[in-house]
């Protein structure tokens, strides 16, 4: 154990953390905008899949890491669109609606990579920045300055979402929808559109999430994202639908697998302990979830489908 | 609105869900076409590797029989307004208890052996899904994500155990290959009709789909729990324990799911419980293709019958379109996801064409529905709070 506390591990093992935090970062908060207004999308992991293949393939054939981002954020913007249909126009049921598009993204990401790459081939990563001076500082340089442009966009995006959820007109509508649609409506803020704009806001930022983490694993294969997307969802619960919440949701989950990866590297836990250990983050999760639903309510009309005049 | 009118809704309403599956698969046909494969001789490929010999039949229904189990607990835990999404690690967990007893109980005869451990599947299952039931009654946290949590949990539970305690002696040394040794034989499920495939599963997952209806529209077991899917705040009203059927609902349906587990390893070929290191690779999805099977059902256990066997042969028709135009079978998870969002985004349409329109007078909807087990008419409780009473 003792091998774990010395300066170089922890030093490294956080800066793994805040890495390994960012594609839940992205999508927690996406999930987020959503449930903050009513609307619970349930497909989070299967856009993932088509975003990090998408984003994939694109690095593959560009090299540009940057382009294949983009092309993640695309391919989300246009499941968003999707599930926005169906939550919202055609009031599906979304305790259901969602797993459609995991099946779906689970099934075609599968499909495009066995067809069109085949054996598993490594992209190039995010270029790491330094800057000048925060870089060079022993221990908490290379904890938080070291890290790719990504991570800093990630983390960037939590304090744009507060000021959006809490200081402009959107976020008022978007909090107003989610609490009292009809109250919202009859003050004349369209619940379909607020709730669209919401679920694409989600879409895109799960694609940019699944992107983020093929690039940042340098691959693809089926199932890449062994169910992160659900546990982004289980992290707007576990935030209390807050992304300051989020964020500590996220980087706990970060820190806890690298813990454990980096425990496992040191052989602290031996090699037949290690699916075991992986259970952690899963556990902690279900643990949360019950922890937070004693002090914390859920938007009042969460997977409710808005009806005028009811 | 005349009798000849409502025939007419009806049919229409009872088409939807077959119009759904078509879309699906005319956007499945678009997708060959892209990747240069010719989506007619794929279908056809598909069509006659699923439904066209007495093989391929009998592959079709063994595919088909998790998907039956794991959809008629489905069924079950929807009818009490419950959403499990948990199916792929309670068949796991069902299929991990059932393997522990037929490792580790003395040897015995098929009469004792094959009960105990298709029971040992049931508990295992139904411990798996009793904790996000008792989680959701006691704690209030949403059965959905806890389901899906412990799906995670279950597969690494099972990763640790069949490379682990639970490992093929022979694989130690060896290849290492995460399963179990040959179980006993006493534990084989019994072949039938000297096909030397054809086991007693799809006719326990049958019966099991049977009994479910039974228990649902026949017992006051079955009443309380619709009742509580229908509207809970009646339902306590009325003297019924709204909690504990909420864990009950969860621990039957995990109990379907954890016998579709059992189900898996006894009835397959090699007769260990084996694992690729993902989930899938023990389930073959079917925790999440029950659900679409269950749906396209109608949420109800009898109709989830023919459609079980509709999506087993999917699943067993993709290999054959594979290997005649060289498109991965993934295809077919997508077109099963494919099949849910149509399924899904019509199921209000479809409800409205089977209730009697505002103009027809004050009859209301579903005063029948509580008593008659009219089969897709049956509309589940859809959305919390959205089945009140009229």
């Amino acid at each position: 154990m003792s091998e774990f506390f010395t300066q170089a591990v922890l030093v490294a093992t956080v800066a793994a953390g805040i890495r390994l935090a960012v594609p839940l970062l992205f999508a927690s908060l996406g999930e987020m905008y959503g449930q903050r207004s009513g609307v619970l999308n349930l497909g989070v992991d299967g856009v993932m899949l088509l975003g990090a293949f998408g984003g994939y393939y694109a690095v593959l054939k560009t090299e540009n890491v940057w382009l294949g981002l983009l092309v993640g954020a695309g391919v989300g913007i246009v499941f968003g669109l999707v599930t926005a249909v169906m939550s919202v126009s055609f009031k599906a049921e979304q305790g259901i609606s969602g797993i459609g598009v995991y099946l779906f993204g689970l099934g075609f990401s599968d499909l495009l990579f066995q067809k069109w790459v085949g054996t598993p081939l490594p992209i190039n990563a995010f270029p790491k920045l330094s800057f000048p001076v925060l870089s060079d500082i022993p221990i908490v340089g290379e904890m938080f300055f070291r890290h790719s442009a990504v991570v800093y966009i990630a983390f960037a995006a939590v304090p744009i979402s507060m000021f959006v959820l809490n200081r402009t007109n959107f976020g008022m509508k978007i909090r107003a929808v989610g609490e009292n649609p009809e109250a919202a409506d009859s003050l004349g803020v369209s619940v379909t559109r607020v709730r669209y704009a919401t679920v694409m806001i989600g879409g895109t930022l799960a694609g940019v999430a699944g992107a983020a983490l093929a690039i940042d694993l340098k691959i693809f294969q089926q199932n890449l994202t062994n169910s992160a997307g659900f546990i982004a969802i289980a992290l707007v619960y576990f935030g209390a639908w807050r992304p300051l919440g989020v964020m500590g949701g996220a980087l706990l989950y970060g820190f806890v697998n690298s813990i454990v990866l980096q425990m496992k590297v040191l052989g602290i836990i031996p090699r037949s302990w290690s699916d075991i250990a992986a259970m952690a983050p899963a556990v902690v999760t279900i643990l949360a979830l019950v922890l937070v639903a004693q002090r914390f309510k859920p938007p009042a009309a969460l997977t409710k489908p808005f009806e005028r005049g009811r | 609105m005349s009798l000849e009118d409502v025939r007419r809704r009806r049919i229409l309403a009872y088409s939807v869900p077959i119009l759904a599956v078509l879309a699906a698969l005319l956007i499945g046909a678009i997708m060959l076409m892209a990747l240069h494969a010719d989506p007619v001789k794929g279908f056809s490929r598909l069509l006659s590797g699923a439904f066209g010999s007495w093989g391929a039949l009998t592959e079709t229904a063994l595919k088909a029989t998790p998907l039956l189990f794991v959809g008629v607990g489905i069924t079950i835990a929807f009818r009490a307004n419950v959403i499990n999404i948990g199916g792929e690690g309670q068949m796991v967990a069902g299929a991990l208890l059932a393997t522990i007893v037929a490792l580790y109980m003395p040897d015995v005869p098929a009469v004792i052996m094959l009960p105990a451990v298709l029971i040992a599947g049931i508990v295992g299952g139904a411990a798996w899904g009793a904790i996000p039931g008792a989680l959701k009654a006691y704690y209030g946290v949403n059965e959905i994500l806890s389901t899906i949590m412990l799906n995670v949990v279950a597969v690494q539970l099972m990763n640790y155990l069949l490379r682990g305690p639970l490992i093929d002696p022979e694989q130690i040394g060896g290849s290492g290959i995460p399963q179990t040794e040959r179980l006993p034989s006493s534990a084989d499920l019994p072949l039938l009709f000297g096909s030397g495939r054809f086991h007693i599963g799809p006719i326990l997952a049958v019966l099991a789909a049977i009994g479910a209806y039974v228990l649902l529209w026949r017992t006051p077991l079955g009443y309380r729990l619709r009742a509580v899917g229908t509207n809970a705040d009646a339902a306590r009203y009325a003297g019924i324990h709204v909690k504990r059927s909420i864990v009950l609902a969860l621990t039957l349906s995990g109990a379907m799911a954890g016998l579709a587990g059992a189900v898996l390893v006894f009835g397959s070929e090699s007769h260990r419980m084996v694992t690729d290191g993902s989930t899938a690779g023990f389930t073959g999805s079917a925790g999440f293709n029950g659900i679409v099977a269950a749906l396209f059902g109608g949420l109800h256990p009898v109709w989830t019958i023919p459609a079980a066997f509709l999506f087993g042969g999917l699943l067993v028709g993709g290999n054959a379109l594979q290997r005649a135009v060289q498109v991965p079978a993934a295809l077919i998870l997508a077109l099963n996801g494919l099949v849910v969002i149509f399924v899904v985004s019509t199921e209000r349409f479809r409800r409205r064409l089977l209730e009697p329109s505002p103009m027809a007078g004050d009859t209301p909807a579903d005063t029948t529905e509580a008593t008659t087990p009219d089969p897709p008419t049956a509309a589940p409780p859809a959305t919390p709070g959205g089945g009140e009473y009229e």
